[in-house]
């Protein structure tokens, strides 16, 4: 605990906004204090992951305090806050992502149907193709577009015969909204597609092995407007049978697609609530203030 | 490699290459300063090298003394400095390209005289290499045979053997360095790896004539087989391990610079650790790696010490590894040991194969750093 925020910049940002906006003193102390906790509903009753005190060190720094926070069944959690507050940092720890950054380190509990996915038991590869990912920035595999939507096919044995996995590759480009531009030239490389192209290709990828949960850092972030909402109707589509965490930074799309906010602040989880609450009635002053474009 | 050591040597010695009459006598020790060594084209050479060394270590630390003190009071003066270093470094480049242009047309010219007697095609087909023309004109057997098959059968056999050895172990190692090594192994590992490249080829060539030679023949004339003192494997081997960290080293580096985000993705879909490098790091190196392959194949199809030391040099048309081959780099130093009149066909033949061998080398590194950006290029 004596890891929580103390350096000076940061003591004295939250006593110049305590200052600026004339507040009661209690809500933000909390922040600073040893038993510090999220404001809102943190559990909820049909949760297919849960995650209890996680903390993240980049070596010795601390990116995530004690964030406790569950993903429903068929619910669509969106994870806002400022650059930098460790949003991505969760997220990946929801999959054993970090695992691949020699100098993070993990504590805490994350569970996947009850099951603790840091134990010994845990086959992380199978963990992965449960809890699927699409990543912040585009990374399509320097192989041709089919190869890159029947990677995970092909790994994980889920087809028998070559056209079945025709039939999932085109599924899965169609419901990322990409088949009509590629359905003609399968065989080109994926890295030759514009950003946004590759972007819903890795969504592609990703719902082509139909994990359980779905991460999603930012996947719209190099969409433009016409197929972010192709993306958005995806994930309404897919929260039917998946379970959707997505990290973005435009709170419309927050409000539009999800049913639960989570707001990251500096590492610290803050508030979490339903989006509806939130975005019409925030809990706490930092979550107001990121929701009313203050700061962040 | 070639180009540099002959510079090399064409400064350590300049008037030795010009003072020479026309017959020439080398030293083995000196694998190709006859390509530099032709009376005309060297004096350039040498002048030129001589010329380049001494700006390079001490006019240029001078000027840019002078410069710094003097050139931020002056503007005139400031201009001049600068066009001036801008005609010096002009300068230094040409020397270079100048002194490559040279060797290029020494060996292209002598090896034109090489095919006015001996016609391309017996050189490039004939199946039989004896160069040992007599002395005197009334000697039997003064003419030779200048078939050059059988040396780059031998050059052939010896690379392929050495690039058995090199190319598993060296891409081995580089999968162990880049993608399973800890950080410490890593930093300590791949110098040491490197520290191979370093090695003279002599002392690689003793050990080869000295150690596995007598050891392949002892343990291998057990199993009843045949095994000559001086074998096409011992050098092959040897060899081998001399170009190992030109695969290793290299192949890291590709392996290195895929970026992490496509093996993020990977194991974001569920692949294993080997998974992930057959089927995403590999296919997305594999243009590099071809690239340091084909990079240390011209490296071992140009050593020459080695070969010397352990190949033997009996101009065997085989491919049995046991036998004793000969190299066109060894027929090269063993042309050129002797009194023989420079313009004898004998002479003239080194740089026939010498021109033929820098051609494949060329074609080689051309095609490798073809093959090298290719690959970079899909990444930026
Ligand atoms: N690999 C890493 N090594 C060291 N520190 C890291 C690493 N990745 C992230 N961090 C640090 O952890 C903190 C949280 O980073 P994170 O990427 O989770 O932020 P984020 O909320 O996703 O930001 P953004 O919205 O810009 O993507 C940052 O301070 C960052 O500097
Ligand atoms: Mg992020």
């Amino acid at each position: 605990m004596q890891g929580l925020i103390k350096s000076k910049t940061q003591t004295n940002y939250f006593t110049m906004l305590e200052n600026d906006n004339n507040m009661p003193p209690t809500l933000d102390d909390s922040l600073n204090s040893p038993d510090f906790r999220t404001l809102g509903e943190v559990t909820v009753p049909r949760p297919i992951m849960k995650t209890k005190n996680v903390n993240v060190f980049y070596g010795e720094k601390q990116a995530i305090y004690n964030a406790s926070l569950d993903i429903g069944k068929n619910e669509v959690l969106a994870m806002i806050g400022p650059s930098g507050c460790g949003k991505s940092t969760f997220l990946r720890c929801l999959n054993r992502m970090n695992d691949t950054i020699d100098i993070c380190r993990i504590e805490g509990e994350i569970t996947l149907e009850g099951e603790d996915i840091y134990g010994r038991n845990m086959d992380v590869v199978l963990l992965r193709a449960r809890v699927g990912m699409v990543f912040q920035k585009p990374n399509p595999f320097p192989k041709s577009i089919y190869d890159n939507v029947a990677y995970g096919i092909n790994l994980h044995g889920l087809t028998n015969s070559k056209s079945e996995t025709d039939d999932v590759v085109e599924d899965a480009l169609k419901r990322a909204g990409l088949w009509a531009e590629v359905s003609d030239r399968l065989n080109q490389p994926g890295t030759g597609l514009s950003g946004g192209q590759q972007q819903r290709l890795c969504i592609a990828r990703a719902i082509a092995i139909s994990p359980e949960v779905i991460l999603m850092d930012e996947p719209c972030s190099a969409l433009d407007p016409i197929a972010t909402a192709k993306i958005e109707e995806l994930i309404d589509e897919l929260s039917q049978m998946y379970s959707i965490c997505i990290v973005t930074h435009s709170m419309q799309q927050a409000a539009r697609v999800s049913q639960r906010t989570a707001y990251f602040h500096l590492g610290k989880l803050i508030e979490v609530g339903s989006t509806d609450l939130i975005f019409t009635n925030p809990g706490h002053r930092l979550t107001e203030g990121y929701i009313t474009g203050r700061f962040g | 490699m070639i180009e540099c050591s002959s510079a090399l040597h064409s400064i350590l010695y300049p008037n030795r290459a010009f003072t020479k009459p026309p017959i020439a006598k080398f030293s083995l020790s000196v694998r190709s300063q006859p390509l530099a060594g032709f009376p005309g084209w060297s004096l350039t050479t040498g002048m030129a090298f001589l010329g380049a060394l001494f700006g390079c270590f001490i006019a240029v630390p001078i000027m840019l003394f002078a410069a710094l003190g003097i050139s931020r009071r002056n503007r005139v003066v400031t201009r001049h400095i600068e066009r001036f270093i801008r005609w010096f470094l002009i300068a230094c480049s040409c020397l270079a390209i100048l002194t490559t242009i040279g060797i290029v047309m020494s060996v292209l010219f002598e090896s034109i005289r090489f095919f006015r007697i001996i016609p391309i095609p017996d050189f490039l087909f004939g199946l039989e290499w004896s160069p040992q023309t007599a002395i005197r004109e009334d000697q039997v057997g003064s003419s030779g045979a200048f078939g050059a098959v059988p040396l780059f059968a031998g050059t052939f056999l010896i690379t392929v053997i050495a690039m058995v050895v090199a190319v598993p172990l060296g891409l081995m190692s580089a999968i162990y360095l880049s993608e399973y090594a800890g950080r410490r192994i890593r930093t300590i590992g791949k110098p040491l790896l490197e520290i191979l490249a370093g090695i003279p080829t002599v002392v690689y060539g003793f050990f080869a004539a000295l150690t596995v030679a007598p050891f392949i023949r002892n343990n291998l004339g057990f199993l009843g087989m045949d095994v000559s003192s001086e074998s096409a494997l011992a050098a092959g081997l040897v060899m081998g391990i001399m170009i190992l960290p030109f695969v290793s080293s290299l192949s890291d580096d590709v392996i290195n610079a895929v970026p992490q985000s496509i093996r993020d993705g990977s194991y974001g879909l569920g692949a294993t650790h080997s998974e992930t490098i057959r089927r995403i790091v590999l296919p997305a190196a594999l243009p590099g790696i071809v690239g340091s392959i084909l990079l240390a194949v011209s490296r071992a199809i140009g050593e020459t010490m080695i070969v010397v030391m352990a190949a033997g040099l009996a101009a065997n048309l085989t491919a049995n590894p046991f036998e004793s081959v000969t190299t066109v780099t060894v027929q090269i130093v063993t042309l050129l040991i002797g009194d023989q009149e420079f313009d004898s066909p004998k002479t003239l033949a080194a740089f026939a194969l010498g021109l033929v061998l820098f051609i494949m080398t060329l074609v080689l590194n051309v095609i490798a750093l073809r093959v090298v950006r290719k690959y970079k290029e899909q990444y930026e």
